[in-house]
């Protein structure tokens, strides 16, 4: 199971290290080191890396690498998902999850890493539970240093049918939200036409409820869902025989439901880019002129419009001319950026200009891919609609509030 | 007012200022110094010196102040295992404590502190808390018994702690199950043999019901559990898969995995035409494409397992090539990924798209992966036929670019694409020999000067091009210069009078100036071929390559068959089985897919069904020409050899076998004649000479056999059951030596040392007269024969059939056993003819209560059959009068009592291997085919004589 776990910031230092069964050295992330330098950039180290008595797994968050020692064979992705868990925990707990405010809460932080992992086998990572067996640190705590922030009753619901809740939840208002989330995934090539598009949906809820409720949403359009994964919560019968979600919600912030709308439907897409790149071979000017247009909206604006584009190394510098937002270049990562804002139809968001190339050098290989950036609030691309929101097991009648937003995920067009 | 305030101090006297404060009176800076020597551990800094000091704030009714004490224990026990001892009192104090809190955290940080003295004092407070009435305290009990273990594991052993736990598997809260399938995985795993998770029906749907109602890293352990468990019959394992399917649809990735895992491996057991199996296909695409858009790391892992589902089942994502498709800001290691999965899943249905993407990744600005990309083009040429002049044009546009590593790859995999299809794109030459300069990776140059001398006859300036490349001949790679040789020679053959000069050159250069044996000896072998006999060095250098074939880069099956066993392990992360890198091979248990039985076709032997075999496909390998001649050689002899074909290439085959076979006593250069044996397998290389012998003995009219029928070669071993090894073998007999002829194959992916053979005691006392020599290290995919010689000095015990053999083999990586029947006829010796005065004798002397009588019905090849068909075979009469004594003598009731009779005695002993006749034809055709007759005189004769049909006899060894 997983041996240690060692936090490394960006310029290489370990800055706390942690060991759940025997103690390693931290000579072993000199291994790490290695492989960090060999990846040119943070993102591309790889998550497993073999040493000669243990195995490295790492992730790359906030700025920090968690990288996590194994010794005997175990299922990768258990350490990875832990590690992932471990940094949603910390932002949970703190915020932000950065060096600085880790070290803030050291204590903290060793007594949830401990409770998180006994032996290596994972103990309590539901932040419901950690929360009531270590308290996260308050401003008042914070100011006093004085009260204690380990709670000394065993949490109520570590061992009920339904851990994810605590037990005696209160609340004055009673309000449940169910945010829809769905980010567009696609590559559309030259032409405008798209190679592959997909839609990756959330619902994320905040239920704030009193006692123990048990909650049914259903959909009007439940079929669209055949890929989903759910939170423990969600009884899985009921889905399977009627397609409706049917659970006792965990206490706050959680994901009921995450979903994908695979290539093989018809995703709809709601931009358009229209583009005009070109070096040419002689001189030392090229140009350039991009067009942001809305396409499927369902008549629905685009907001939050942010396109960039990685320029070839052979580009020196651009002088551009948006007709609305801002943009820049940065001539050292060769990074374009321009904030478009919204897009209004009737006047088309376009930046012109002309692109300053080494003189001499040959045109450049690659062609440069646009990324796109926007939203659309009220709009689940997929079509996705909730019916309605039932509620069971309690007097009250709770507040229902519920949200749709359309998101770019990864949205790229090649030029 | 932060933590981080402890992280400041470092200040020389820190340490004695802790110690006064953890002195102190007061509770509150009791508490403050003993954060202060948290962090300042945290860090790294050595604060062993205040053990006692520490341990002395431990007995505190505050919480926290117990953990923080807990947890600087825990890390320095070890290092003061005496000091240690003084907190065991207030541990065993807080295992009786009311709050259960505390009773588990008491016995959880005993575990943790790795000191001998203390386990000693833990196990009463552990017994206690495995009963507690408290779940959370039994389950961290369960993780504590796991530690115990991995401290003294005797201990745990004696104290019945196993037992315990076992028991906890039926406990009711299904979060102390998980915790107790965990621990015991944990267990077993550092004792292979034990059988700690005994898993039968009740257990696994104890084990099922705990799976819907724990966390999800108990799901974990108890799918990894699950997937352990060989279920008796189709209708269990379909019963099991349908429990699991839910779990796919869980938020988290690693139980999703652990449940693919499970299915992929019932699935085996179940029909391919159950209705099931295709919902289960259907249902196993969308949660492996959900993974796929999971962070990276998540992504690399998923997709590592996923290129071993699509090889052992393509059908779950053939509709999915899309979502491989790379994205420009994928991290390297997923995009890389990615494009291996997609050429595994390109077909013809889909191909345009893929190619259409690579093109586009071949421009991106990542050389590793345009690299990468560009290779996949020549693979998809290679693995979907309808697209290969698509591919050949998209690789020309790219050599238009100019870029000089994609013009470099490009030209490595057109090379391939003219192994595969050969006289179909070579308009492509010249584009290719304009880029002729640009070229300096020796890959690279390698494959154009290939192209160059395969093609001569086409390229007008090929003798130009070449010369080029040998003016730096000692500044290339040996790889280039091996290429360049060949490839010269290759030109020399097609266009003789230009390129004499030329050909001289480079075998000088080859044979004199260079230090590299590999490339010295193929100098001298075109040299002397060339010198000797040009048109045999013509068939030699220009024979017919065989065709490359389009899955070379896929896992062999076996290995694919174990890894799909660790899917979402780190094995399946480095498609390594476990024992080829987990430390010191401990722990390493051999997995296996379970083979099919239906519950309703119970005949199917596990022999026959597909556990070695994967039900999929076997990708179509097309046999080299090493292969195609041990079936020449195996015609009549049986099936052919099963097991990989001999690993050399086509063309040094080629070679060795010349020398071998025909021109040995042409040429006459000691250090080219390779010994037959090397070329041709050992059995066969007996076989040979015992049908050569025979017709020497029919020739000098000498009435003894020296050879007797050899069995084809079974395989003993499969290499399923033995890591790898394959051993198929026979057992012959030849001049009153037995020997144990061999064949070791290696289909694992790691090289095979150290081999050693034993036999058990047996009824004859056969025991191996000289130890197994294997003089290589065996690498993957290899075969060696081996003829081991055997006697019958070894201890003797009567075995159950009579000539059952007990064998141990042993290598480098493991033991394996297994155990074989030898025919009797290997016992008999050669010298044993009796005057027929004595034989009537020893025959009365038998008691007449061991003779038992029989009659064999419906044998087809009575004494008159034979007769007949040696008497057109034209044998010697003298043959045929020994044979009439053998039926004369051939009594039944006689073999059996001595061990080591005349074969001859025995009339069965012909009757039973009638394969004998045949095969006396097929090894004469083979040794004229092979040039032997030329050299012996007397034997030609008779091989025409005996072959009554036409000998196929290659055209260079005729003059």
């Amino acid at each position: 199971m997983i041996h240690s776990l060692f936090l490394i910031n960006s310029s290489g230092d370990i800055f706390l290290e942690k060991h759940w069964k025997s103690v390693v050295s931290r000579s072993v992330c000199d291994y790490f080191f290695e492989a960090q330098e060999r990846a040119t950039e943070a993102e591309n180290v790889p998550p497993v890396i073999p040493t000669p008595h243990h195995y490295l797994l790492s992730v790359y968050r906030h700025k920090i690498f968690f990288v996590a020692v194994i010794q005997t064979e175990v299922p990768p992705l258990f350490v990875i998902e832990f590690l992932h868990r471990v940094v949603d925990t910390f932002q949970d707990y703190f915020g932000v999850c950065s060096e600085p405010v880790i070290k803030d809460n050291v204590v903290v932080v060793y007594e949830v890493l401990e409770e998180m992992l006994d032996n290596g086998f994972p103990l309590a990572t539901e932040s419901n539970i950690l929360k009531e067996l270590i308290k996260p640190p308050t401003i008042l705590r914070t100011v006093v240093n004085r009260s204690t922030n380990v709670g000394d009753q065993l949490p109520t619901g570590q061992l009920s049918v339904v851990p994810w809740r605590r037990t005696g939840v209160k609340y004055t208002n009673n309000e449940a939200y169910f945010d829809v989330i769905e980010e567009i995934d696609a590559i559309i090539d030259k032409s405008g036409s798209t190679i592959t598009a997909e839609i990756q949906g959330v619902i994320d809820a905040c239920v704030k409820l009193t006692g123990m409720p048990d909650l049914t949403l259903s959909f009007m359009n439940p079929r669209l869902l055949d890929d989903v994964s759910f939170h423990p919560c969600v009884r899985f019968k009921r889905w399977e025989s009627e397609r409706i979600l049917s659970f006792i919600p965990p206490d706050g912030n959680f994901r009921l439901l995450s979903y994908h709308v695979s290539a093989q439907n018809l995703v709809a897409i709601p931009v358009y880019v229209k583009h005009n790149i070109s070096f040419r071979d002689s001189s030392s000017l090229g140009r350039f002129e991009i067009t942001v247009g809305p396409k499927q909206t369902m008549g629905k604006t685009i907001e939050g419009v942010i396109v960039t584009s990685q320029m070839p190394k052979g580009v020196l510098n651009m002088s551009l001319t948006p007709s609305q937002g801002t943009h820049t270049f940065d001539p050292v990562t060769k990074m374009l950026s321009w904030d478009v804002g919204k897009i209004n139809p009737q006047k088309l968001p376009s930046l012109k200009g002309t692109m300053s190339l080494q003189a001499g050098a040959s045109k450049p290989d690659e062609n440069p891919t646009i990324n796109l950036h926007f939203k659309i609030q009220q709009l689940a691309i997929s079509g996705l609609k909730v019916n309605r929101l039932d509620m069971y097991g309690e007097k009250y009648k709770p507040f229902k509030g519920i949200k749709y937003m359309t998101k770019a995920g990864k949205f790229q067009v090649r030029t | 007012m932060t933590d981080s305030k402890y992280f400041t101090t470092t200040k020389k006297g820190e340490i004695f200022e802790l110690k006064a404060e953890l002195n102190s009176d007061k509770k509150e800076k009791k508490k403050e110094a003993v954060k202060k020597v948290i962090a300042s551990m945290t860090v790294g800094k050595d604060v062993s010196a205040l053990f006692p000091d520490v341990v002395n704030c431990m007995q505190t009714d505050n919480l926290e102040l117990k953990k923080l004490v807990y947890l600087y224990l825990m890390n320095y026990a070890k290092s003061q295992p005496d000091m240690a001892i003084m907190a065991v009192n207030t541990f065993v104090k807080d295992c009786e404590d009311p709050n259960p809190l505390i009773r588990a955290l008491a016995v959880r940080t005993m575990g943790c502190i790795r000191v001998d003295k203390i386990t000693e004092y833990l196990c009463e407070p552990l017994r206690k808390c495995l009963k507690d009435e408290d779940p959370y305290v039994r389950k961290t009990a369960a993780v504590c018994v796991a530690k115990l273990h991995d401290i003294n594991a005797q201990l745990v052993e004696d104290q019945g702690f196993l037992d315990t736990l076992k028991d906890l598997i039926s406990d009711s809260n299904p979060m102390v199950v998980a915790n107790a399938v965990a621990a015991l995985s944990e267990i077993a795993e550092s004792h292979p043999s034990s059988n700690l998770l005994d898993l039968n029906p009740q257990s696994i749907n104890k084990l099922l019901t705990a799976l819907n109602e724990c966390t999800e890293w108990g799901q974990i352990f108890i799918l990894d559990c699950l997937a352990n468990y060989t279920p008796k019959d189709d209708r269990e394992a379909q019963s099991i898969c349908e429990r699991v399917t839910p779990r796919l649809s869980h938020a988290n990735s690693a139980v999703v995995l652990s449940a693919v895992k499970v299915l992929m491996k019932f699935m085996e057991m179940l029909s391919k035409d159950l209705d099931y199996y295709g919902t289960l296909l259907k249902k196993l695409a969308p949660p492996l494409v959900t993974l796929l858009s999971a962070e990276p790391e998540l992504q690399y892992v998923a997709l590592r397992n996923i290129n071993l589902i699509v090889q052992k089942r393509p059908e779950i994502l053939k509709h999915e090539m899309k979502v491989f498709f790379v994205k420009y800001n994928d991290p390297i290691y997923v995009k890389l990924e990615k494009l291996d999965i997609m050429i595994r899943l390109a077909s013809q249905a889909n191909i345009a798209q893929v190619l259409a993407e690579l093109k586009e990744y071949a421009t991106e600005v990542d050389v590793d992966f345009v690299r990468k990309a560009v290779r996949a083009i020549g693979r998809c040429a290679i693995k979907v036929e309808q697209s290969a002049e698509r591919c050949v044009s998209t690789l020309l546009d790219l050599i238009q670019t100019k870029v000089n590593y994609v013009v470099q790859e490009a030209i490595v995999v057109i090379k391939d694409i003219f192994r595969k299809y050969p006289n179909k794109y070579e308009s492509v030459i010249a584009t290719l020999c304009e880029n002729l300069d640009s070229l300096d990776e020796p890959e690279a140059r390698a494959a154009m000067i290939w192209i160059v001398g395969e093609y001569a006859e086409r390229i007008d300036n090929a003798d130009e091009l070449l010369e080029s490349f040998l003016e730096g001949f000692h500044d290339e790679s040996t790889q280039v210069q091996l290429q360049l040789l060949t490839a010269i020679v290759k030109l020399f053959l097609k266009k003789p009078t230009e390129t004499q000069e030329l050909v001289q050159q480079v075998l000088s250069l080859a044979t004199q100036d260079s230090d590299n044996p590999d490339l010295r000896d193929r100098g001298y072998i075109y040299w002397r071929l060339l010198s000797t006999d040009p048109v045999a060095a013509k068939e030699v250098v220009l024979a017919e390559k065989p065709l490359i074939s389009e899955e070379t880069d896929l896992i062999e099956p076996t290995l694919l068959d174990e890894l799909i066993c660790y899917i979402g392990t780190l094995a399946s992360v480095y498609h390594k089985p476990p024992s080829a890198f987990v430390e010191g091979g401990r722990g390493v248990v051999h997995k296996s897919l379970p083979p099919r039985t239906a519950s309703n076709e119970s005949t199917e032997s596990p022999e026959t069904a597909p556990a070695g075999a994967p039900s999929g496909e076997q990708p179509d390998v097309i046999p080299t020409q090493g292969d195609l001649l041990g079936d020449l050689l195996n015609l009549d002899l049986g099936p052919p050899v099963s097991g990989p074909p001999l690993a050399t290439s086509s063309v040094q085959m080629g070679a060795v076998d010349l020398l071998g076979g025909g021109l040995d006593s042409l040429i006459g250069g000691p250090n080219f004649v390779a010994p037959p044996a090397a070329a041709v397998p050992a059995n066969l290389g007996a076989t040979m000479g015992s049908g050569l012998s025979d017709l020497f003995d029919l020739t000098s009219g000498v009435g003894t056999l020296s050879g007797s029928y050899v069995a084809p070669k079974a395989v003993w071993l499969p290499a399923m059951k033995a890591k790898g090894l394959e051993i198929s073998g026979t057992f012959t007999r030849q001049v009153g030596s037995i020997s144990m002829d061999l064949q070791l194959t290696n289909k694992a992916l790691q090289v095979m040392t150290d081999f050693a053979i034993q036999f058990n005691r047996n009824s004859f006392g056969l025991a191996p007269a000289a130890p197994l020599q294997v003089h290589a290290p065996l690498s993957p995919n290899q075969t060696v024969e081996i003829s081991l010689p055997l006697n019958t000095v070894g201890s003797v015990m009567k075995m159950e059939p009579l000539n059952n053999l007990q064998v141990a083999v042993k290598n480098n990586i493991d033991v394996f056993y297994f155990s074989t029947l030898y025919p009797l006829h290997i016992l008999f010796v050669e010298d044993g003819k009796m005057d027929r005065q004595m034989f009537l004798a020893t025959w009365k002397d038998i008691p007449n209560e061991n003779e038992a009588q029989f009659q064999i019905r419906d044998c087809p090849l009575n004494a008159g059959a034979l007769l007949a068909l040696r008497g057109c075979e034209q044998q010697a009469t003298e043959q045929q009068h020994l044979h009439s004594r053998q039926e004369e003598r051939g009594r039944p009731g006689y073999a059996l009592p001595v061990p080591e009779a005349h074969q001859r005695h025995l009339g069965a002993g012909r009757a039973a291997y009638p394969a004998r006749q045949p095969q006396l034809h097929a090894v004469t055709e083979m040794s004229s085919a092979r040039g032997v007759p030329t050299r012996v005189p007397g034997l030609r004769d008779h091989s025409q004589e005996l072959s009554s049909h036409p000998v196929p006899t290659p055209a260079f060894c005729q003059p």
